[in-house]
Formats: structure tokens, sequence, C-alpha cells
């Protein structure tokens, strides 16, 4: 095929990935693995555009594709790099694959955090488990323009210390005076001195004050669900939680017709979406 | 519509004859009680006195399609590394649909919207469009199921075809409706039809008063919204189904595929098939949750999409042409026609205080 090269090969043939390559992999639990993925060549990476929150999907050709977000942000473009949580078929097989392994990258595709209306904005991150993930994107991303934003607090939480992925990283963070960082596991655990309690507790705790601030929230349902009477409580509107949402997905265009809450694909109108937003849409998640 | 010719009913099969030894001709032929198209071979017997069972569909929209091969191969130098080489194949092949309905046609208006995207492009679909032509006959009596004239088309709606033939007692006039029609009007066995096409269009017409008044199923795309969350109503009109997905392989305008590869050892190839919106798996997560967990969810986003959701986004454009197929083949009658009628005329159950 011929190509226009300054058209994203993506735009000319959507449904076809690009080869990409493991530079390197991650076991970040014993369900969650992380793979920086480095597409064609150099300059390929330099001209790669995406912003925060958008996702892509990985191919093993032979067992099919599968959604993630792009977990690096755009400021670090050495490599993409995406966090697997171990589901089904797609997953396992991703599971297995090591460095120098060649796997599919069709991206970057879908929406992304409004990262520009959050300027001069208190920030706080809510990540429970692998919803930890795409906040991480938009996290690094701000930390790699700190000037733009004011406060920024990060509340993660997993099940045990063990499901805490990002672990090389959160030290750094929790050092860092320019950002509040609290981590939290749900029971009791050995050696662990940070927070034990569910998310929305420690976050009444941590009470974060709603004026001119955004909360940026992905995890599990229930979770999210109770993060959001928290929020509600703390007096953040509908407006300032910002969140993604999941739905299954093929094509990742807005054709295959797979992941229509009424009139809004969450392949291209998402996956990032205000509450405010996710109460105008049918009741469909 | 441009130019018009006739065609006498004892030079049709010399014209197909003639036209299929140019391209790939695909017609209507009986198959026990079914009518469908196949690839037209000389002297083949054609049924154009029926609406076809299966839309003309999978001529542009193979019910199943390569979108590319891929090659694992040892990398000779490094024999740790193994490469893996893709190869779209996008082959389409020039096509004429002989004797569709201006529905099956007038279908692909419908995909366009969605597969030409101002943001996205799907190119083996506009491969195979662009290579496919339309000879649509028009319908001169509707059936039982047909409501075309109540979504904005007609029996005799060219939109969509590259000729369009209305039928005569002694042959077909045929008319012109793009540029690439127009070059296939260049037989011998062709006389001129200007005249004639007077009368067709009159036939046409006919044909159109005849269907009746037109319903107006405007109203529906707020109306379907605003049932969204009634599941008794949906319930209520999904009782019957049995989530065959019938409906949706036979409707012209259903559009949604699914994506899933195929190997054989070091090579394999990836392919979409059709896929439907009225099987569980469609929108089934890998955590187990699906947020579309029974018939009636399903059925209500088949009727919310075509007359609701599709038409808010394009145009207020209907993405049914009316065809009646599911209607036809719906092994339990469940009739569309009837649950968007019934969701214009819900009322919700009168609160007692306002009957006062
Ligand atoms: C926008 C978005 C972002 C995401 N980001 C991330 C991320 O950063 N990290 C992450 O780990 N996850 C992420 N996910 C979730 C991830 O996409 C899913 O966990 C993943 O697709 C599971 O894929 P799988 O192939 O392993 O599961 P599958 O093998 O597809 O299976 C999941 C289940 O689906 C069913 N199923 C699948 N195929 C069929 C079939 N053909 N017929 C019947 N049933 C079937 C089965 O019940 C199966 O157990 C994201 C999802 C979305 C939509
Ligand atoms: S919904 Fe039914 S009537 Fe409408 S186009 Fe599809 S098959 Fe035909
Ligand atoms: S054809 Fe009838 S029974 Fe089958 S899925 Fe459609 S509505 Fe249900
Ligand atoms: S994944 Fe195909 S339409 Fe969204």
């Amino acid at each position: 095929m011929t190509e226009n090269p300054k058209q994203s090969p993506l735009t000319a043939n959507p449904y076809l990935p690009e080869i990409g390559t493991i530079i390197e992999t991650i076991q970040e639990t014993h369900n969650i693995k992380t793979f920086r993925i480095v597409l064609g060549s150099e300059e390929r990476m330099q001209n790669f555009h995406y912003e925060p929150g958008q996702v892509g999907q990985l191919s093993v050709f032979g067992i099919g594709e599968s959604t993630f977000v792009i977990n690096s942000p755009p400021t670090r473009k050495e490599y993409l790099q995406f966090s697997v949580m171990r589901a089904g078929e797609v997953t396992t097989k991703l599971h297995s694959l090591s460095k120098g392994d060649r796997i599919g990258v069709r991206a970057p595709l879908g929406n992304h955090f409004p990262y520009e209306s959050m300027k001069g904005k208190d920030v706080v991150f809510i990540g429970g488990g692998i919803g930890m993930a795409p906040l991480r994107t938009l996290l690094l991303f701000m930390l790699d323009n700190r000037e733009d934003y004011g406060k920024i607090s990060v509340l993660y939480g997993a099940r045990s210390p063990q499901d805490m992925a990002f672990s090389y990283e959160l030290p750094e963070w929790l050092e860092r005076k320019d950002m509040e960082t609290v981590l939290t596991i749900d029971r009791e655990a050995e050696g662990w001195e940070h927070k034990v309690g569910l998310i929305p507790n420690v976050l009444l705790e941590m009470a974060p004050k709603p004026k001119k601030a955004v909360a940026v929230t992905c995890g599990p349902p229930i979770m999210i669900k109770f993060t959001l009477q928290a929020l509600k409580k703390l007096g953040f509107k509908d407006d300032q939680i910002v969140t993604t949402l999941e739905k299954r997905m093929k094509c990742g265009v807005g054709i295959c017709g797979r992941c229509n809450i009424g009139t809004k694909y969450v392949c291209v109108d998402g996956p990032v979406f205000t509450y405010e937003q996710l109460r105008e849409l049918p009741n469909e998640l | 519509m441009a130019e018009a010719k006739f065609i006498a009913n004892d030079k049709l099969t010399a014209w197909l004859d003639e036209l299929s030894a140019t391209m790939r001709v695909l017609a209507p032929a009986r198959q026990g009680d079914a009518v469908v198209f196949v690839p037209y071979v000389a002297g083949q017997n054609v049924e154009l006195g029926q609406e076809a069972t299966a839309p003309p569909k999978s001529t542009v929209f193979p019910a199943s399609e390569d979108l590319l091969r891929y090659d694992y191969r040892k990398n000779p130098e490094n024999l740790g590394q193994v490469d893996v080489e893709l190869f779209p194949t996008i082959t389409p092949e020039p096509t004429l649909v002989f004797g569709s309905r201006p529905c099956g046609a007038r279908g692909f208006l419908i995909f366009d919207r969605v597969y030409d995207g101002a943001k996205y492009k799907d190119p083996y679909y506009l491969a195979r469009r662009e290579a496919t032509l339309f000879a649509t006959i028009a319908c001169l009596k509707a059936e039982n199921a047909c409501f075309c004239h109540s979504v904005g088309s007609a029996p005799g709606d060219a939109a969509g075809s590259d000729l369009l033939l209305t039928p005569m007692d002694d042959g077909y006039v045929v008319e012109a409706v793009s540029k690439k029609g127009e070059a296939l009007l260049g037989s011998s066995l062709f006389t001129a039809g200007k005249k004639k096409a007077g009368q067709a269009k009159k036939l046409r017409e006919q044909a159109l008063k005849d269907m009746g008044e037109p319903q107006d199923f405007g109203p529906a795309k707020d109306k379907l919204l605003a049932l969204f969350d009634d599941m008794g109503f949906w319930e209520d009109v999904s009782a019957k189904c049995i989530s065959c997905g019938a409906c949706t392989y036979l409707c012209p305008t259903c559009y949604c595929f699914n994506i899933t590869d195929e190997n054989a050892g070091l090579t394999g190839r990836r392919v979409r098939s059709w896929d439907n919106c009225m099987s569980f798996q469609f929108t089934l997560e890998a955590s187990g949750h699906n947020p579309r967990p029974t018939k009636a969810h399903r059925l209500k986003n088949r009727v919310g999409h075509k007359f609701s959701y599709y038409p808010a986004l394009h145009e207020g454009i209907i993405a049914c042409c009316g065809c009646g197929r599911c209607i036809k083949s719906c092994p339990v009658s469940v009739d569309i026609r009837e649950i968007v009628t019934k969701a214009m005329a819900h009322q919700p159950p009168a609160v007692e205080e306002a009957a006062k």
C-alpha cells in the first residue's frame, strides 16, 4: 500500500495495526503486567501524537485485539506504556510476551482528559486497582507541566500491598513536595506503613477542597459508586468529576457499532466523560 | 434522471449475458422458498417478480471478509526473534447487482454515513462500494410488510442506485441515475425509452399511492429515549423474541461487525464478520458485566438505534429502509413497526393525582 507519509497510518486504514516491539516488561502484580513498546522507527515515535487518556488496541495475531490505556504521558516519548490486567484470552496471551516480541498496536483512539480546562485548578486523583493506569498518564503529564496546575493530590488504593501497580515510582510520588500522595489497602498487612481502609473513607479523611478543583477517578464500578457519594459529600459537583468508561470494543473507531450508549460511542466520544455528561446519557452502563 | 432506454422482455437475458462478460453480475435466483443474490451465469433463471429474501447487503459488506493476513517468520539472523508481517487484503471486484429493490440499494446510504465518516473511513467497504453498481427494479406493488414510504423512501426510489428499471407489460424502461449507470446503457439491445419514461413515472407514482398514508416516525426519536428506563415496556414488546438475530442478518441497514483471528500455524487471517446487537455476547465485558443483560435491553438498542440514535446523529434520517424483511423473517413475528408505533403512543401510567 502506498501511504501519504503525513497521514497517520491509522487514518488510512484504521484496522491495520502497526508492528511494535516490546522493549521492556514489568510484572506489576500477580495479574497486571506492563509493556513498554516502541513503534517502527525513532522518527515514527517522535511523530506519534496522542493525548493523555487516549487508548490503543493491542494485538496478538492469532488471538485478537483488546483495548488498553496508553499510560505513559505524551511528554515522555521514548516508549508507549500499557498495563494489562489478565482477564481473558487476549490478556492471558499478552502476559506470555516478553522483551523483543512483536506486537500489533492501533493507536491513538478515543478522546482524552480535559487537561486544558483543568489548568489553574487543584486536581484530585482517585484510582483503584488497574484504574490507576489511565490516571497515571494524566498525573505524569501534569507533573511535567507542573506550573499549570494547583494542588495535586493522589489517592491510590488496592486490595493488598502486592496488588499495587507502579510500585517502582510510588516512593518518588510520596517524597515529592509538590504533590500529596496517599496509599491505602483494604486490610492490615505486615510492614505496611500507609493507610488501611476503603478508598471512599480515606477520601473523606483527606477532605480535598472542592473550590476550584477537579476530581479524576477510575476503578471498579463499586469503588466508583461510593467514591462518587464521598465526592458529593465533600461538595464536588458533577461537572467537577471526571472518569473513564469501559465497554466491550472491537473497531475502536465508531464503526462496528458495539460500544454505544444511545447516541454516544465510548470508543470515539469517550472513554473520558465528566459525571455531568454521564448523567445526560441513557442509563446503560 | 438523465437518459431513458427500453429493453424488451425477450432481450433481457441477452443483456445480462453481455453485462456478465465484462464484470461480476449478481442477480436474484430462487432457492427453495428463498430468493437470494447469486453470481449470474449465462442462461440462468432470474427471479425478478419477488423481493429477495436476503437483501444485497453482502455484495458490498460480505458476511465474512479478511481484513488482513499475517505471517510469523523467524528472523534468520537471530533465531530467537520472530517477526510478523501484515498484508491488508482489499480486493474489490467490479460488480453489478441486478434486480435489487430500491430498499436494498438504499440501505448502503445508511452505511455510507458511518463507513465513510468524517474522521475514520473504512477502506474495505469503500473499495467495494466504489466497485459495485446497482441496477434496481422499481416495485409496482408493495408487499404486505413494506413501509418504505414511512421512512423517507418510495417503491420507485432511485436513491443509491445507478440504474432504475421500471417494469412495463412488454419490457423495462431503464433510466440512468448516475454517471456510472449511464455507461451501462450503450448496448445495442436497447431501443429508445424516452416516450415510455413518462408512463413509467406514472406507474411508480401509482405504486406509492397504493401504499396508502405513510406513518410519521419522526416523533419516535425523542419518544424512544423517553422510554429508555421503562423496562416494563421493553419486556412487553420483546416477550416473544427468541434472540435468533435473523432480523439483523437480513436487514439492509444493520452494519455491526466482529473482528476475530483465524490461525493456521505461523500464518493466519484477521476476519471481519457480521455481528448483531440481539446477541448476549455483543456487549459482554471481560469482567462478566453486561450492560445489556436481557433481550429486552437488546431489542431496545436495535429499535433505538434505527429510529432514535442514528437519526439524532444523521439529520433525522431513520436507519431503516422499510423493507419489512425483519418482520417477514422473524420466526415469532416481532414487528418493528408495531414497536415504534406503540412507543410513540405510549403514555406513562397515569398518576392518580393527575386524574382528579
Ligand atoms: C477504553 C478502555 C480502556 C481499557 N484500559 C485497560 C487498561 O489500561 N488495562 C487493562 O488491563 N484493561 C483495560 N481495559 C479492559 C480490557 O480491554 C479488557 O480487560 C480486555 O479487553 C479483556 O480482553 P481479553 O481478550 O483478555 O478477554 P476476552 O478473552 O475477550 O474475554 C472476556 C470475556 O468475554 C467473553 N467473550 C469474549 N469473546 C467472546 C466470544 N467470541 N464469544 C462469547 N464470549 C466471548 C467471555 O465471557 C470472556 O471470558 C480497557 C477497556 C476499555 C474499553
Ligand atoms: S429494520 Fe426491518 S424493515 Fe427496517 S431495513 Fe431492517 S429489515 Fe428492513
Ligand atoms: S428475528 Fe425475531 S426472534 Fe429473531 S432476534 Fe429478531 S426479533 Fe427476535
Ligand atoms: S468499538 Fe466499534 S463502534 Fe466503538
